[in-house]
């Protein structure tokens, strides 16, 4: 199969000396750094963490549901574990997983810039996620929590008698944690873009960070004051929930939804900004429609701010706001498909090659698409008061999130392993890996769509057994999927060793970040570039390559 | 945002606050004008006005948020960057308030 | 490859004289202010929405309990509540007044300026103390101690000044009001005393001659949080104190 990684000669290549690893040594210069690409890795590792405990959770719960009877664990456990893993995986992974890690790296450096608008904030935003990780694990040895990741009231404010005040406070300062690693984007990437760097040559990697970042700016505030109101309804009985004193249970519901929809897209648009990088690279051709995939990235931010009550509709919310936010659904889906289509017509009369990023690429545009057209179902009012509360919910969330930005995830990731560490990975068995995952993806999740449009609830440890066959299927699709994410665990690992020396740009792609060191230096830049060349311009590289000039940082 | 090559960064530049140092003059002016609408909208409380009493009330809070965020936060005076910011940030509140409330209002309405 | 693909004619702004107190990935103190301003102003719309929840709960609450709500409103001190609108807004004068010092490098004005101002500061949390006192001695602070009887039953002196009484279950209500008012005005109260505790500080380092050498960000971005406290108090003074004080 033919590849466009091109590698320095193995024999003679070096890891060059002085990079932003060897910079500095001991302990305290990575606890105290204000290096954008030290916090990146110091977020990958622990988001790596909170992966893995999600995902025992999420073992859990499958193992649970092998069989109809509520029998490996009491109803109520089963509550606390669906409720850690989705806290866990939502606000301690996905949130942060792209944004934290590649983004914190990546934005600087694509931009041209030293660092981060303010690397200290950066530090900080660091230290929060672990302090809110912390108290989450905390929450979760000391009795867990058994609401829902949702906290819907009156369950969490009167009636569950689990770690919930420890849970919300938790989030609180995660929350802060996103609140500022956005605000860095975005003032960063208007404030300290390098000469010629306009907006309209810069990677929509940045793009779709600025506009996740408005959401978490703008969005994730609401979420902290509701955690408050739920604090303080559960300590001192305010009453803004509670019926019986006069509150509405539904206003929990709007606060809590105004954030977490955005939240959606605050995680999703990362991802999707790594497709475009990969997928450009891989099909070496400049994005189809830039423009509009600039714009609908921002598109997708402002009208995810107008649908949150579709996660409401069988709630109690008034007919008319039933039909509001159901049209509106209807019309958040179109920059997303926009987006689809952009990819679609790049990847058409490109030259396609299926290096590890490509396939993860290629599984996100499949996954997502399934999962983003199975939201239009759900968007649909009618449709919805039947797929609501059912494992459709389950499989929908699952495929866009899992299908779609976990993968993502692990193309950036992969797509940017040599630049982060100087260290090409083992291609053939992470392809293995990658396809693994998209077989084990698709047997977990497939049969949840379903099992939702017979009627079978989610968050319930005991069905009735008409369902069992399809449950097997996706537990057994589970297991698969457990290995498709640990090969890569242990090949990345392996990799910082024994991989081969990556250079500068093994992918021969553009954008700024391969045009330095790999690993880059603690400065990015010896000299701040001045941005002549278009984004995208492949010709421009080869240009470039006529006149190389290859030497080590 | 242009094209233009310069000795510093493309994005500085623009004439803010810094250059542009408000009088305080200006400050007294604003700040009477405050206490006088402070003393308006206590006034006007008292006024029966049936559903108009909350609007003009919020209306004159609005005055009072618009001067201080003008001239004392210095919007005036800033870059169209810094008023979209505020904008975005007023919109997104009329976004959560308005369509929260636009639920509560209908849910008497009809039985469709 | 190398790792500047193009001839960099800012080269040299990385070895210009900087002040000392301009950060390294930064081109300019220009860049640099204007960059920490707009961070500050992006925080402050992260409290315009943190906020906004509250204003949300409370317009909801207001539309359905109107009745009660009014009562309860009733028995809030308007004379405090206006003497605290004016402390603030004049507190946002001498803050105000304190950036121009600083621009202007006055530094008997600065400091006068933020002694001013957090005396006006320390005034406002003052009179709101006494106001949680009284509300604590009539039993309106929601939770086990709270008794609606007052509005059922209005004193003598109620129903002279125009007090109705209200149905038992509407009386209820007003710890739904209540609520919300501990709740918007003890996180302004929180963010008061936030901004005190930084005020304190700047104004001992402005005491020391600080600020007088054209690094007066802090002074600019502390009077943006300053002004949005007292901008948030301009929206509740009248939701909360001046519900149809006609009736």
């Amino acid at each position: 199969m033919s590849t466009i990684v091109s590698l320095p000669d193995q024999a003679t290549a070096r890891i060059p000396k002085r990079n932003y690893i060897t910079n500095e040594n001991g302990i305290l210069s990575w606890l105290l750094t204000g290096d954008h690409k030290r916090i990146a890795m110091l977020y990958l590792i622990s988001i790596t963490f909170f992966f893995f405990i999600g995902g025992a959770l999420a073992g859990l719960i499958r193992l649970e549901l092998l069989t109809p009877q509520s029998d490996l664990m009491a109803a109520d456990t089963y509550n606390k574990v669906f409720t850690m893993h989705g806290v866990v995986m939502i606000f301690l992974f996905l949130v942060p997983s792209v944004p934290a890690t590649l983004g914190n790296f990546l934005i600087p450096i694509m931009i041209g810039a030293k660092d981060l608008a303010f690397p200290k904030i950066n530090l900080l935003s660091w230290y929060l996620y672990l302090a809110g990780g912390a108290m989450t694990l905390t929450a979760m040895i000391t009795g867990g929590v058994d609401t829902g990741w949702t906290f819907t009231t009156p369950m969490s404010t009167h009636f569950s008698n689990t770690n919930v005040i420890t849970t919300g406070l938790a989030i609180f300062i995660a929350g802060f944690s996103s609140i500022f690693t956005g605000l860095n984007f975005i003032v960063t990437i208007h404030r300290m873009r390098a000469p010629g760097m306009t907006w309209f040559k810069l990677p929509l990697f940045c793009w779709a960070h600025y506009a996740a970042s408005i959401l978490m700016v703008l969005g994730t505030p609401v979420l902290a004051i509701t955690l408050v109101l739920v604090v303080l309804e559960r300590t001192i009985g305010i009453g803004v929930f509670d019926p019986t004193k006069g509150g509405d249970p539904i206003l929990f519901q709007h606060l809590f939804w105004f954030y977490s929809h955005p939240a959606v897209y605050i995680m999703i648009l990362p991802g999707m900004g790594v497709i475009s990088e990969v997928i450009s690279t891989f099909a070496r051709k400049r994005v189809f429609g830039y423009t509009a995939v600039a714009f609908s990235s921002v598109a997708i931010a402002v009208f995810g701010f107008f649908v949150w009550a579709h996660h409401m509709f069988i709630m109690g919310v008034s007919n008319y706001a039933v039909l509001v936010f159901s049209l509106l659904t209807m019309l958040v889906a179109v920059p997303s498909a926009i987006k689809i289509f952009n990819w679609a017509f790049t990847l058409y009369k490109g030259s396609i090659t299926f290096e590890t990023p490509m396939l993860y690429a290629f599984g996100f545009m499949g996954l997502f698409t399934i999962g983003g057209l199975t939201g239009v179902f759900l968007g649909s009012s009618g449709t919805d008061i039947h797929l609501t509360e059912t494992y459709f919910i389950v499989a929908h969330f699952h495929f866009v999130m899992v299908g779609g930005m976990l993968m993502a995830f692990l193309s950036g990731v992969h797509f940017w392993w040599p630049k982060m560490t100087g260290r090409m990975y083992p291609e053939k068995i992470s392809q293995l890996a990658a396809v693994v995952t998209f077989i084990g993806f698709n047997f977990t999740f497939f049969p949840q769509f379903l099992l939702g449009m017979l009627g079978m609830p989610r968050r319930y440890a005991a069905y009735p057994p008409e369902f069992q066959v399809l449950n097997v299927f996706s537990t057994a699709g589970a297991s698969i999927l457990g290995v498709g994410y640990l090969l890569p665990m242990i090949y990345l690992i392996w990799s910082l060793k024994y991989g081969e020396v990556a250079g500068n740009n093994p992918w021969q792609a553009t954008g700024l970040e391969w045009q330095i060191q790999s690993p880059p230096l603690t400065e990015n830049f010896t000299t701040i570039p001045v941005v002549t060349q278009d984004v995208y311009d492949y010709e421009w590289l080869e240009r470039q390559k006529e006149h190389e000039v290859t030497h080590v940082g | 945002m242009s094209d233009k090559f310069e000795n510093h960064d493309v994005n500085a530049g623009h004439t803010e606050n810094e250059q542009h140092i408000v009088s305080p003059k200006v400050y007294l002016a604003i700040f009477g004008a405050l206490v006088f609408f402070t003393a308006l909208t206590v006034g006007a409380s008292f006024i029966e006005m049936g559903p108009w009493n909350p609007v003009v009330a919020i209306a004159i809070a609005v005055v009072k948020a618009t001067l201080v965020v003008l001239f004392f936060m210095h919007i005036k005076y800033s870059s169209k960057l810094m008023k979209l910011t505020v904008g975005a940030g007023v919109f997104t509140f009329l976004i959560l308030v308005g369509m929260s409330l636009s639920d509560y209002f209908t849910r008497a309405w009809g039985q469709w | 490859m190398s790792d500047s693909h193009a001839v960099a004619t800012t080269a040299d702004a990385v070895h210009h004289e900087h002040p000392s107190y301009q950060r390294h990935h930064f081109v300019s103190m220009e860049q640099q202010n204007e960059t920490v301003s707009f961070g500050m102003w992006l925080f402050l719309l992260t409290e315009i929405m943190f906020f906004g929840g509250l204003f949300t709960a409370y317009l909801i609450y207001r539309n359905w309990y109107y009745p009660a709500f009014v009562a309860a409103s009733h028995t809030l001190n308007i004379v405090e509540g206006t003497a605290n609108t004016g402390v603030l807004i004049t507190s946002s004068f001498t803050m105000a007044m304190g950036v121009w010092c600083a621009e202007t490098k006055r530094h008997k004005g600065l400091v006068w300026s933020l002694i001013a101002t957090l005396i006006l500061g320390l005034g406002f949390l003052g009179i709101k103390a006494d106001e949680y006192h009284e509300k604590y001695v009539l039993h309106h602070i929601p939770g086990t101690s709270f008794s609606a009887q007052a509005f059922v039953h209005p004193s003598e002196e109620a129903l002279k000044a125009g007090e109705k009484p209200i149905a038992p279950d509407m009386a209820a209500k007003t710890e739904v009001y209540f609520s919300l008012y501990f709740a918007m005005t003890g996180m302004h109260a929180l963010h008061m005393i936030i901004g005190i505790v930084l005020l304190s500080g700047m104004l001992v380092k402005a005491w020391r001659g600080g600020y007088m050498n054209g690094h007066i960000a802090f002074v600019e971005n502390f009077g943006l949080y300053w002004h949005f406290v007292d901008i948030v108090w301009i929206f509740l003074f009248p939701l909360l104190y001046l519900i149809s004080r006609h009736q």
